[in-house]
């Protein structure tokens, strides 16, 4: 891919402001970019301290330090936390940084709706952190204790705590929605002259399809908290047995909802690695067309098999059958883009930066999960593993390699491009060896304290459970610590280090190799001409 | 690709993908009677209305004097109606294909009328198509005047083709209050599905 113009900009500095405004009234896409991934930092902090309290809980058995309603409120706001306010945003800041400079655009398509996206997730995240300290006040009303999914009956007992948990939701969901739509109008419109839906940068079309799953499935997950809103304030019956309604229905809006939302946090890290794959392996990515296909088809089966979670509610055997089926049937699009990976790094000159490093881990892990994830599908089996801690244990290893590490992967790939500077390379592989160590330690106990009959989101267990979990409580010490050294990492990377070139790493390919490291306020003012 | 005409073209998208944003929005809520009604066509979900005709066949089996089943009762009252209720007896041995009675009393705890619905449910619910109630206080509304107690008959039969493995079920009643509102008729729009059982019953000549 070459480019006959490449622009400078230096002319449109005068219009960038300073201070306060430039960020609150920002309309550049780098710069919401960066308060994105500042946001969800931030928000990695606060859920990651939830998770050592539930660790430091289970570090023993008996109730020493949280009583059961708080353990619970706990568990409930490290989920929401972590994957609305942590990973979300996270993939939101690397699209709002990368895309229009992969496509060779000079902004968002709708800057201010991009202000907007932003600006709401403040907002959002007051009222999440409201809806847990609300009930430590006097006439606060009871904790939310019913985890992140918030089945009824019980989400309409809770106090007033869950109101606000709800309208957190609304908020997130219309940043979300509102980031969705702005993305897939750049993605279409956008484009540089030349590059066709099917050459364009893989990490778009990750994030492209994303955004349609994000727009078809949150506006459903909104309905549901607002018929439980309803059944709260208003007295409807949507959930509630005693008028004529149906608890269950409730898991259906949510799971319509939740299970497409797992490739929501999966897809965008997909993406970064089809770049840094290529980039460390100094080859093309194998079998790009193939790649789309898989995700658009996991995409489409991930809509329809969302009552994998609801096994044991009592459908009927035809009903059950299918979503295992359908949910096993999942593991072959997702098995073709591991191949494809591999066979991009197979006979390719590979160097192992951390970028690469967190990308092969990714490949090792998120197999794993995967893998532990085709057993909880299988109807009779996951009769004995359903609401265990084998399902804990399941999740996280799909989601933090699947999504954080991915993450994690294209902020050190893309963070000399963005701050103009080296990271310390050393500092990142001690970063990745914690990282990577301690999250084994915590979580792959779990998968044998599961298989033994510990139940989840229960505050304490039996003593024959007690060795496995101090291992895990252990790891999550060394695991949650290793996070500092990231943030002391970014913070040494934007204030100094080695001059990164505009072509920061050797193999790195597409239009954003081609501007400045740190890329001027203004890019692509001037559109590439793709041959 | 001039301006004015990409202007045109993101606002169109934009349009577009709103629109599909508000309809996903409809659809959330339009599930709530498409549930209803998956459900009333295949079944797919109510465990206590499949295999209805094997209640009916059972009728003509005999009694299986050489086997016990224990069935425990289990009351709860929604919050929302302020009525005691409890079996006579916790549980009771019995053989298949025989019928027996019990009875349950219902206290109104409140000096106020009230009209209230059981709804039965039996656990493990494999063992649903096999437990028949003859005579049920569930098929029909029952109504407590201020502070009335009551006592509500249940006749029941565990058919002989009841399982091998299952020694043991629980037949658990919850009452829930009936108001004088909207959603209620849809309760009421439920209960000759729910009252389903005693149609077929109410036929049986032994009844």
């Amino acid at each position: 891919m070459t480019t006959t113009t490449l622009n400078h900009d230096e002319a449109h500095h005068h219009d960038m402001p300073t201070g306060w405004r430039r960020w609150l009234f920002s309309t550049n896409h780098k710069d919401i970019g960066t308060l994105y991934l500042l946001f969800a930092l931030t928000m990695l902090f606060l859920g990651g301290a939830s998770a050592m309290l539930i660790r430091l809980e289970l570090f023993q058995p008996g109730i020493q330090l949280l009583d059961p309603d708080l353990y619970n409120n706990l568990v409930t706001n490290h989920a929401l936390i972590m994957i609305f306010g942590a990973v979300m945003p996270a993939a939101a800041g690397l699209a709002n940084w990368m895309i229009p400079m992969m496509i060779g655009a000079p902004d968002m398509a709708l800057p201010r709706m991009n202000n907007l996206s932003f600006w709401i997730l403040p907002a959002a995240a007051t009222m999440l952190i409201l809806s847990f300290v609300v009930p430590f006040f006097p006439g606060g009303g009871t904790q939310i204790n019913t985890g992140w999914t918030l089945y009824p009956p019980l989400s309409v007992q809770v106090g007033m705590s869950m109101d606000f948990l709800i309208f957190a939701i609304h908020l997130l969901g219309i940043s979300s929605v509102l980031a969705s739509i702005n993305i897939i109008v750049t993605l279409l419109n956008m484009r540089a002259p030349g590059m066709t839906l099917m050459t364009m940068p893989m990490f778009c079309w990750t994030w492209l399809v994303t955004a349609f799953l994000l727009i078809l499935v949150v506006p459903v997950l909104a309905g549901g908290v607002t018929m439980l809103l309803f059944d709260r304030h208003f007295g409807t019956s949507f959930f509630d047995a005693a008028g004529g309604g149906d608890p269950v229905l409730f898991q259906h809006l949510f799971w319509f909802f939740g299970h497409p939302e797992v490739y929501i946090l999966l897809l965008p890290s997909i993406g970064v690695l089809s770049h840094v794959i290529p980039a460390f392996s100094r080859k093309p990515l194998f079998g790009y067309k193939s790649m789309v296909g898989a995700m658009l088809t996991v995409a489409t089966i991930g809509m329809v098999v969302w009552a994998h979670h609801q096994y044991t509610v009592g459908m009927s055997l035809g009903a059950v059958t299918y979503f295992m089926i359908g949910t096993i049937l999942i593991s072959i699009p997702v098995g073709l883009m591991i191949f494809n990976f591999i066979a991009t790094m197979w006979r390719g000159a590979m160097t192992f930066e951390t970028p690469m490093l967190f990308a092969v881990a990714i490949i090792l892990m998120f197999t794993f999960g995967g893998l532990s994830g085709v057993m909880l599908a299988v109807v009779p089996a996951d009769m004995q593993y359903h609401d265990s801690m084998f399902v804990v244990a399941h999740f996280h290893y799909v989601l933090m390699p699947g999504a954080v590490f991915g993450l994690f992967a294209g902020v050190f790939y893309w963070l000399p491009k963005w701050t103009g500077h080296m990271y310390d390379e050393t500092l990142g592989k001690i970063f990745f060896w914690t990282n990577v160590i301690g999250f084994n330690i915590t979580f792959f106990p779990q998968h044998f304290l599961g298989l033994a009959g510990m139940p989840r989101r229960i505050v304490d267990y039996n003593m024959m459970f007690t060795e496995f979990n101090v291992i895990s409580s252990v790891g999550a010490i060394i695991f949650g610590l290793s996070h500092l050294l990231l943030l002391y990492i970014v913070i040494k990377t934007i204030r100094g280090g080695k001059k990164a070139e505009s072509r920061a790493w050797e193999g790195a390919k597409g239009l954003e190799w081609e501007l400045d490291s740190p890329p001027a306020f203004h890019t692509w003012t001037v559109a590439p001409q793709i041959k | 690709m001039n301006a004015r005409t990409g202007e045109n073209k993101n606002l169109r998208t934009t349009l577009l993908l709103s629109g599909l944003v508000v309809g996903m929005f409809g659809f959330g809520f339009a599930l709530v009677p498409l549930y209803d009604l998956f459900c009333e066509v295949t079944g797919t979900q109510s465990l206590s209305q499949r295999k209805i005709d094997a209640a009916d066949r059972q009728v003509v089996k005999q009694v299986d004097q050489n086997r016990w089943v224990t069935v425990k009762f289990d009351t709860t009252v929604n919050p929302n109606l302020p009525w005691d209720l409890q079996a006579t007896t916790r549980s009771m041995r019995v053989h298949p294909g025989k019928t027996y009675e019990v009875n349950f009393v219902a206290r109104n705890r409140s000096g106020d009328a009230a009209t209230g619905q059981a709804i039965p449910s039996v656990a493990p619910w494999q063992a649903t198509p096999y437990f028949s109630k003859l005579e049920c206080f569930c098929f029909n509304k029952q109504t407590l005047a201020g502070n009335q107690q009551t006592d509500m008959p249940l006749r029941f039969m565990v058919s002989p083709e009841l399982p091998a493995d299952i020694q043991s079920l629980t037949l658990s009643y919850s009452f829930m209050r009936l108001k004088a509102s909207k959603r209620d008729s849809d309760l009421s729009k439920l209960l000759p599905q729910i009252a389903m059982p005693s149609a077929a019953e109410s036929a049986l000549p032994n009844r």
